[in-house]
Order: structure tokens, then C-alpha cells, then sequence
């Protein structure tokens, strides 16, 4: 991985809602948050901004960010898909699922695809059990998703014109 | 304040509100076995995450087994500490920590001075009832420490040190459960990250997680070779602590002994670094005077306050963390650094010896020390001016591999030119000893004037920030000292805000300075030790009969025969060293 240069918006960003939580160091969690959801992902670069905004180690952050499954330092494609794998999911065949997908973006759990369309991961439980198994894209919910399903559901995204057509 | 009585193991003891059930005990006599809780008193020091459960103990009328590390004692408890529960909980706790460690205490580094083994020990551990995977995590070697995760049992002693105390802010726990290990940011190597290798965080590992780099093989090497000379230099911190290893009490000075163990282990000279404090004194000195002069005629881009430059791994806390300010700390090198230097010059063209075949070993208690002499500045065309840096461990492991009963040996001299040394030099070995030696040297100096006292009481301690005033004869001079690197922070930051009033400080990065460097015998978290180790310091000081730098003769001889005067272009060149900015974070590995 080479160094990255953050650019201006990111160094402002990441400024910003530290500034916002006070910079301080008792809101390391939900700056983190915060900045995860603006850009998707939390690279070391960005780490140590926030350490140095909050007054702390770079050590410390990575020890927070490595600690939650939450946190990336990856980054997440454009389409990121999670697979509920808690209890109701899991018995209703969600590891199969997951499988199916792994097969056919040819990546595992945690990565993003070469063209950056689609990241993913495993979560659980997302509160939809009627719905099980679900496949979250994006913020879009997928229900009772089978493996044969996974092929069309990943077909619509690839062609990257879902929600126009639909 | 409020007192409280309580009962442990049948015996009444009455403890002031607030006292952990673990100091409650210890009042009466009662040592509860403790992994991960470690306190260094007289620093106020302390670490206790209550995380590895192996001080619980039975409170009568409780449910759960309480950790005596983190719990309170309370008015009317009744305490267990060795029931049969307690000691069965505590032996399938120590049982599942060990589960998890590598059976290789016959070959670990720290066997023998293992808390973990020593533990194992005292609970009679027979067997281990728990078979399973163990975590692995690659291992991290740097020109002074060495990491090896698979050792470490997350008790966060070095993270304590590392950020609370040094604020430096390598060490973290990272990752979670069985994957969690403590490391550098974003999983670098130690080289890679701010680490400044004071090792603090080796000072305090109950295991063989974080060792220092091993130089005994390659000094064994130089000393069997006969086309060498090998001369050795022992820091004046040395003295203080060697004799531990060999079963003498605390602050006992063995000087004498160890000099006669260096002449048996076969050094052609044995040399001592406090000669080359005298040195850095009369260089530094000088500096400070004339810095001070100017400053006192009006000139603007002097700087001020001073900052001694003798601890490497405050050199590199500086480079790394304020490198906006690296032209404030005087320009003398290390005594170490300039000992090498005059070693490789002075001495070998007395000796008539080739550079290349003098080896050049130091004794010392620090583990930056080995990453100093690394330093591509201190060598020329490629050969270090200090070969291998050595420390207070290793010299005693030394010791016995050469089957030499330390305690039996005569009480021998240094050998000369470089092994005379004033009082001045020995103090280096503690915080304000630097700054104590140069005051005594600089007053003279200034003043034309004998000194009307020599020991400056105002400059002892064990506080973590000091500070006095030394009368220069009309001429108030302020002195700052801090030691360990979290209070030398304190002081840069009031620098760099304009608000320090000092015209000179010293800084140590160890606890205690050198006393409490990385490389002397283990503490356990005893800091009685430290203070008798200063004790024997100053001991040493009171009883040499010159107590003052620029009357050690054989410096003046150097100055006379080969420098000229402090500060002199030859002395720039030898004695001198230029700081770099190193603020250049996080680099990624290829």
C-alpha cells in the first residue's frame, strides 16, 4: 500500500468533526465513526490526523480501530455488501450465500473487488429475521435471498442502472 | 484521613479509605501473588487493569472472587487469600495464561528473571490441564529491543510506560481476544515507529516478551581474536546496580570488583565512560557558558534554555516529537559517543594502533545506548566509534560465563589515560547529576572563584520535575530537571510557549535517570532499589578526593596534548553532533 496524500477535504473533514466532539479524546469512538461514514474507510493516514487532532498516540487510535469489526482501514467498494450471519440468517442457510458470493466476486470477507463495485462483509444480526436469509447492498435490504439468487442480485448492481430501471 | 479496620487471614489490620486489598495485606505481612499489577511507589507508578486475575481472593459474604490488585478494602471485610478456592482459581488461571505461552524457558532470555516463571513456581504448576492452539505474531528485532508477541500475556505494563509515563506513544494493544498482541501503529516494526528505545517497556515486562538485543557473542568474538585491542568503557550507573546480580544488596558500589572481572574477562584497557563525562562537561559547560554570556550581552539569536544532550533516547525523542527545537539542546555529544571518539583518536594514535583494530565496548544501563552507537554519524568510513554497547545484564551474564566469582574479586583501578574520572563524572549516573557536575565545573568557570560548597542538595531527588536557582555569584542562574520523558514534555511545551524561565536543563528519559535505565537488573517493580542505587551515587562522589571536572588531570592533558580547548575546531569535530528533524511519521512498509 503506498502513502496516501489525504486531500484537502478529507484533512478538513476529519478537522471538523473532531472539532465538533471538542477534540476530545473520550470521543475517539464516535469521531471514528463519524469519519467511517463520510469516507468509507479509516486509512492510516487518517488515523494518525485524528490522533494528533484528539492528542493522542497513533498507537492508541489503531488499538481502537483493530479493535471494533466495525472500523475498515480497507476500502470499501462501491456496492458494499453485507451478509447477515446471525442466528436466524445462519440457520436458514446464510453461510451458503455468503459462499455463493465469495465464488463469484472471487473475494473473501473483509475485501473489495479489483474495480472497487463491491466490498464485503459479515455482520450480525440486522433486526430483519423475518426476512432471513438477508443480504444488505449498499442500504438497500435483500430477503430471503438463496443461492441462486445471488447471480441476479449481483448482475443488477454490475450494470450499475438498479435503481433507474426498477 | 479516615481509617478503616478489616481482617485478612485472621489477622485485624487497620488501613487508611482507599488502600487496595492487595496494600492492605501487604502491611501485615501477606505478598499476594500479582502478574499484570506492577507499582514503582516513590515514582507513583502504577499499573493495575486488573486484567490477569491472578490476585483474586475469597471476601467472606461475596459471590465472585475479588481481584485484590483493584478492590478496595472496606470496614469489616473478612479476606481469604489462600483458601482452597482462591488457590485453585488461581492456579487454573495462572494454568491458562501458560497454556498460551511457548515452553521455552530453557532457552528464553529472561529465564530466571521471569514473573510468569516465578509464578508457576509458587503455585507448584505440575501440568497444564489446557491443550489448544497459541497465538502466534512474527517477531520484531530493532538495533535495541526485541518484541516477541508470542511471549507477551497483555498484563500492559510497557503501554502503561510507554504512554503514560514516556509519552511516547508506540505500544498499544491492538486487535482483540486471542489475536490481541501490543505493538507499534498500523502493526510496524519498532524502527519503523517514534520508539525512542529507552526501554522502559523491557524494564517492566514480566516475560520474555520484550528483551534487549544480545552484543555478549560479538564482544566474546573481538576479545578471542589477538589481532585486536579491545578496550571497554563502563557508564558510572554500572557501579551502582552490578552487584545485584551477584546477590549483593541494593546500592552496594562494586567499582572496584568490576573493574578486576573486566581485566579477568580479558579487555586490554579498561577504561571508564565517567572520564568522558568529565569531558562532556568541559565542552558542555563551556557551551552553556557561552550561550549564557551572550544571552547576558544582548544577543537575540542566542537560544536559551540549554538542554543537556547526553541521553539518546531523549536525543531521539526530541528529532522525533519537538524537532522544531533541535538547535536548543547543546551540541556535546554523549559521554558514550565522546568517549568512542577520543578512544579512536587520542588513544589509538598514543598506541599506535589502526582504528580498525581497536574495538571499542561500553558498559551501560540503558538499551538506547546500543541504538546510539548504531548511528550513522558516529562512525567514520563505516567503523562506529563505539563498537558494542553492552548492557548491565549482559556484562553480569558475562561474568558468569567466564565462571569468574564476582563476589571473591579484588578491588582493582581503571587503567589510564582514560580511565580517571572526577566526582563530577559519577553523577551522571542519576537525575541532576549532569546538571549538578556542570554547575560545579560552569560556577568556577563563570566566577574565577572556588565554589563555596560542592553538593547541591536543591538539584537531588527523586521528584519527577525540579527546579533551583544556583547563585553565580550575584548571578542567579535557573535549572530545571526533569526525568522520564512525559515530564521532559512538560518542560519542552512551556519552551515552546515562551513560558520557561530556565537558563539550563537536564533531562533523563529513565525514571531515577541511568540508575533506572532499561539495561540494569530487573526492579520487579521495587523502587526501594532505585533510590539506594542514587544513594550509592552519591556515595561514590563524596568518597573521590577530585569532584570536579576541569581538575581531572588527565583531561587536562587531553586538552593540553590533543584538543587544545573546549570547543575548539578539533573538539567540534570529535566532541560535536548535529541534531535531525525526524517528524516524518508513518511510513508504510513495502
Amino acid at each position: 500500500m503506498p502513502k496516501i496524500k489525504l486531500t484537502e477535504y478529507a484533512t478538513n473533514l476529519v478537522k471538523e468533526i473532531c472539532a465538533k466532539f471538542n477534540n476530545n479524546e473520550g470521543e475517539l469512538i464516535n469521531v471514528l465513526h463519524q469519519v467511517q461514514n463520510k469516507l468509507g474507510y479509516l486509512p492510516a493516514e487518517i488515523q494518525e490526523l485524528i490522533a494528533q487532532e484528539l492528542n493522542i498516540s497513533a498507537a492508541k487510535v489503531y488499538g481502537v480501530v483493530t479493535f471494533y469489526s466495525y472500523f475498515t482501514m480497507k476500502p470499501q467498494g462501491e456496492f458494499p455488501i453485507s451478509v447477515c450471519m446471525g442466528t436466524a440468517c445462519y440457520v436458514r442457510g446464510a453461510e451458503q450465500v455468503l459462499d455463493e458470493i465469495k465464488r463469484q466476486l472471487r473475494i473473501d470477507v473483509g475485501e473489495t473487488t479489483p474495480d472497487g463495485k463491491f466490498s464485503l462483509s459479515a455482520l450480525r444480526c440486522v433486526g430483519a429475521c423475518g426476512l432471513a436469509p438477508v443480504v444488505l447492498v449498499g442500504e438497500k435490504v435483500h430477503g430471503r435471498v438463496a443461492t441462486v439468487d445471488v447471480k441476479k442480485i449481483l448482475a443488477e448492481y454490475k450494470s450499475g442502472c438498479l435503481s433507474d430501471k426498477e | 484521613m479516615d481509617k478503616i479496620k478489616l481482617t485478612i487471614d485472621n489477622k485485624e489490620v487497620e488501613v487508611a479509605k482507599g488502600t487496595t486489598i492487595l496494600d492492605a495485606a501487604k502491611q501485615i505481612g501477606v505478598h499476594i501473588p500479582t502478574l499484570c499489577h506492577m507499582k514503582l511507589h516513590d515514582m507513583g507508578i502504577e499499573n493495575k487493569p486488573g486484567g490477569c486475575r491472578v490476585c483474586v481472593v475469597e471476601v467472606e459474604g461475596r459471590r465472585n472472587l475479588a481481584p485484590a490488585c483493584v478492590t478496595e478494602a472496606a470496614a469489616g471485610m473478612n479476606i481469604n487469600t489462600h483458601s482452597i478456592r482462591v488457590i485453585n482459581a488461581r492456579r487454573t488461571v495462572t494454568e491458562l495464561i501458560i497454556s498460551d505461552h511457548p515452553f521455552e524457558c530453557l532457552t528464553c532470555a529472561k529465564s530466571g528473571e521471569c514473573e510468569l516463571q516465578d509464578l508457576a513456581h509458587q503455585m507448584g504448576i505440575r501440568e497444564i490441564h489446557f491443550e489448544g492452539e497459541k497465538s502466534v505474531y512474527r517477531e520484531d528485532t530493532s538495533p535495541a529491543i526485541i518484541r516477541d508477541m508470542d511471549k507477551c500475556i497483555m498484563c500492559r505494563r510497557c503501554e502503561m510506560m510507554c504512554n503514560e509515563v514516556q509519552t511516547v506513544g508506540v505500544l498499544s494493544a491492538i486487535n482483540r481476544g486471542f489475536y490481541a498482541v501490543v505493538s507499534p501503529p498500523f502493526e510496524q516494526n519498532l524502527d519503523h515507529s517514534v520508539c525512542t528505545y529507552c526501554g522502559q517497556c523491557v524494564a517492566v515486562c514480566p516475560t520474555g516478551a520484550l528483551t534487549e538485543v544480545d552484543h555478549t557473542p560479538a564482544v566474546i568474538r573481538a576479545l578471542s581474536d589477538p589481532s585486536k585491542t579491545v578496550v571497554v568503557q563502563t557508564a558510572p550507573a554500572v557501579r551502582a546496580a552490578l552487584g545485584e546480580e551477584f546477590g549483593f544488596e541494593p546500592g552496594t558500589l562494586v567499582t572496584g570488583k568490576m573493574v578486576a572481572a573486566l581485566r579477568r574477562l580479558g579487555f586490554n584497557y579498561v577504561f571508564d565512560t565517567d572520564f568522558a563525562a568529565d569531558l562532556t562537561i568541559m565542552e558542555e559547560g563551556t557551551e552553556m557558558l557561552d550561550r549564557l554570556s551572550r544571552h547576558l550581552n544582548g544577543d537575540k539569536t542566542v537560544k536559551l534554555p540549554i538542554l543537556t544532550s547526553c541521553c539518546p533516547a531523549w536525543v531521539k525523542f526530541f528529532e522525533h516529537q519537538f524537532p522544531d527545537m533541535k538547535d536548543i539542546p547543546s551540541s556535546a555529544k554523549s559521554p558514550q559517543q565522546m568517549f568512542g571518539a577520543i578512544a579512536k583518536s587520542y588513544f589509538a594514535e598514543k598506541q599506535n594502533i589502526n582504528r580498525k583494530d581497536l574495538v571499542v565496548v561500553s558498559v551501560m544501563p540503558c538499551l538506547a545506548k546500543k541504538y546510539e552507537s548504531s548511528r550513522d554519524e558516529f562512525a567514520v568510513d563505516g567503523n562506529p566509534d563505539v563498537d558494542f554497547a553492552i548492557s548491565t545484564r549482559e556484562l553480569a551474564a558475562l561474568i558468569k560465563l567466564a565462571n569468574i566469582e564476582f563476589k571473591a574479586l579484588p578491588e582493582e583501578d581503571f587503567d589510564h589515560p582514560l580511565g580517571e574520572s572526577t566526582g563530577a563524572g559519577v553523577i551522571f549516573g542519576t537525575t541532576g547529576g549532569v546538571i549538578e557536575a556542570a554547575v560545579r565545573t560552569a560556577y568556577e568557570l563563570h566566577t574565577k572563584k572556588p565554589l563555596p560548597k560542592l553538593n547541591f542538595d536543591e538539584l537531588r531527588g527523586m521528584e519527577g520535575v525540579r527546579e533551583a536557582t544556583i547563585d553565580f555569584d550575584g548571578l542567579p542562574i535557573r535549572i530545571g530537571i526533569a526525568h522520564g520523558l512525559g515530564n521532559a514534555r512538560k518542560l519542552l511545551e512551556d519552551i515552546r510557549s515562551g513560558k520557561s524561565h530556565f537558563h539550563a536543563i537536564e533531562i533523563m528519559s529513565c525514571p531515577g535517570g541511568c540508575i533506572g535505565g532499561g539495561g540494569q537488573p530487573y526492579h520487579h517493580g521495587n523502587s526501594d532499589i532505585l533510590i539506594k542505587r542514587q544513594k550509592a551515587i552519591y556515595q561514590e562522589d563524596s568518597m573521590k578526593t577530585l569532584r570536579k571536572s576541569h581538575e581531572n588531570p588527565y583531561i587536562v592533558k587531553l586538552y593540553e596534548e590533543f584538543l587544545g580547548h573546549p570547543m575548539s575546531d578539533k573538539a567540534h569535530h570529535l566532541l560535536h553532533t548535529s541534531y535531525f528533524d525526524r517528524s516524518k511519521h508513518f511510513e508504510q512498509e513495502d
